[in-house]
């Protein structure tokens, strides 16, 4: 599925990331530590999936015709999708996805807030309800980061591990391309390499609270914004997509 | 036909169902444009799975009543917010045990007590969290402010 329209690739592209992170959260459901937990868990799954539906049904609307927000969900492979690396990494353990979620959400809040003042009304209505559960996603990861980071030997050493490992991703956040740059010049999209430094200062407040180290730099994993992604996302689609494309158009 | 509004002061939160659509906020707007309804809708919480329900109950009751033509129109912006809950809808919720957002702190539903703690900040939907008063012990929904 080729798309062309600028705008319609951002659309999708936010909603490529919402979908994508919503649903390495929703594997958790029936498997958290305790019950509390999943249905936290499953909670946030549901906000980013509905996101998702948000951009896709906006994308949808562009495109006119059949399109519909399952198209993107259901009919695209691989290299369509243009999410973020660090959203497709596996779940790993509960530290892993909660340091995960914890860098993304520092991200979210200061992102959604502005594309509220996007030139596009309907990203900007999208972004003004997305950035009120950013707020509360960003305090209940940052509470797990302080409880997992300055608590057992055991918690603080598979936090620190976990962000050793994803602390590469992270760059891809802020990376700037020729897609949004037209966007950025036109108000419609976010210059995202202008969220870097209220991000560092989040997660720098935060680790040091949690007694945890920013890991060095290793260099940085990009190409999810091009289709480059890594071997992950396919079994991760395997399993989304397997209804849609053993009975396409199945309803329920 | 009936009176449009009395048909849908019927059609009850799926999740909460002692207050209406338009307590909660969710109806915004009511037109008649010759023999159709036109119903304009907010969602509430993005992850809220109810606004299709909202959607086919509110359908429901206006064809039940004499409308078969009705249109649903979904409205983002403003963004709905808890201030907008009616001062009824938060005494119907709290009578159901459900808290809401207020100021002066969190109240529990059961004895009144203001003296209450987060268990956690997600509970049973995607609009509660689940607290716990202190005074009482007991642990309640609390419905989140947005």
């Amino acid at each position: 599925m080729k798309l062309h329209d600028p705008l319609t690739r951002y659309v999708v592209r936010l909603g490529d990331d919402a979908l994508i992170m919503g649903h390495r959260l929703s594997e958790w459901m029936s498997r958290a530590p305790f019950l509390e937990e999943d249905i936290a868990l499953s909670n946030v799954a549901l906000d980013f999936v509905g996101r998702a539906r948000l951009f896709y049904q906006y994308a949808a609307d562009l495109m006119g015709g059949e399109v519909t927000e399952n198209t993107f969900a259901y009919q695209r492979d691989v290299r369509d999708f243009t999410n973020l690396l660090l959203c497709e990494l596996p779940r790993g353990d509960f530290a892993f996805t909660l340091c995960r979620q914890f860098l993304y959400d520092a991200y979210s809040l200061p992102f959604t807030q502005a594309l509220c003042k996007s030139a596009d009304s309907q990203l900007a209505a999208i972004a003004a309800k997305a950035e009120k559960e950013s707020r509360y996603h960003l305090r209940r990861s940052r509470d797990w980061m302080l409880r997992l980071g300055d608590g057992t030997a055991e918690s603080h050493e598979r936090c620190q591990d976990a962000l050793d490992q994803l602390w590469i991703y992270t760059d891809e956040m802020f990376e700037c391309d020729a897609l949004l740059d037209g966007l950025i010049a036109a108000g419609i999209a976010v210059n995202t390499e202008g969220l870097r430094s209220e991000w560092l200062d989040t997660v720098t407040e935060t680790l040091h609270a949690a007694t945890l180290v920013i890991p060095k730099a290793q260099g940085n994993v990009t190409g999810g914004r091009e289709g480059i992604h890594t071997d992950d996302l396919g079994f991760l689609l395997a399993e989304m997509q397997f209804m849609q494309r053993a009975y396409p158009g199945l309803q329920w | 036909m009936g009176d449009i509004w009395e048909l849908l002061d019927s059609v009850m939160d799926p999740e909460i169902p002692v207050i209406s659509l338009y307590e909660l906020g969710v109806l915004q707007d009511i037109r008649r444009d010759g023999d159709a309804v036109k119903l304009v809708l907010t969602p509430t919480y993005i992850g809220c799975p109810a606004l299709g329900i909202m959607e086919e109950d509110a359908r429901a009751a206006l064809t039940a009543g004499g409308y078969h033509q009705v249109i649903v129109e979904t409205r983002l912006a403003p963004a709905w917010t808890t201030a907008w809950l009616t001062p009824e809808a938060r005494r119907k919720m709290t009578a159901y045990g459900v808290a809401s957002p207020q100021e002066g702190g969190i109240a529990c539903p059961q004895c009144g007590s203001v003296n209450t703690e987060v268990i956690s900040e997600f509970g049973s939907t995607a609009c509660k969290s689940l607290f716990r008063c202190v005074a009482c012990h007991e642990p309640f929904d609390v419905f989140k402010a947005i």
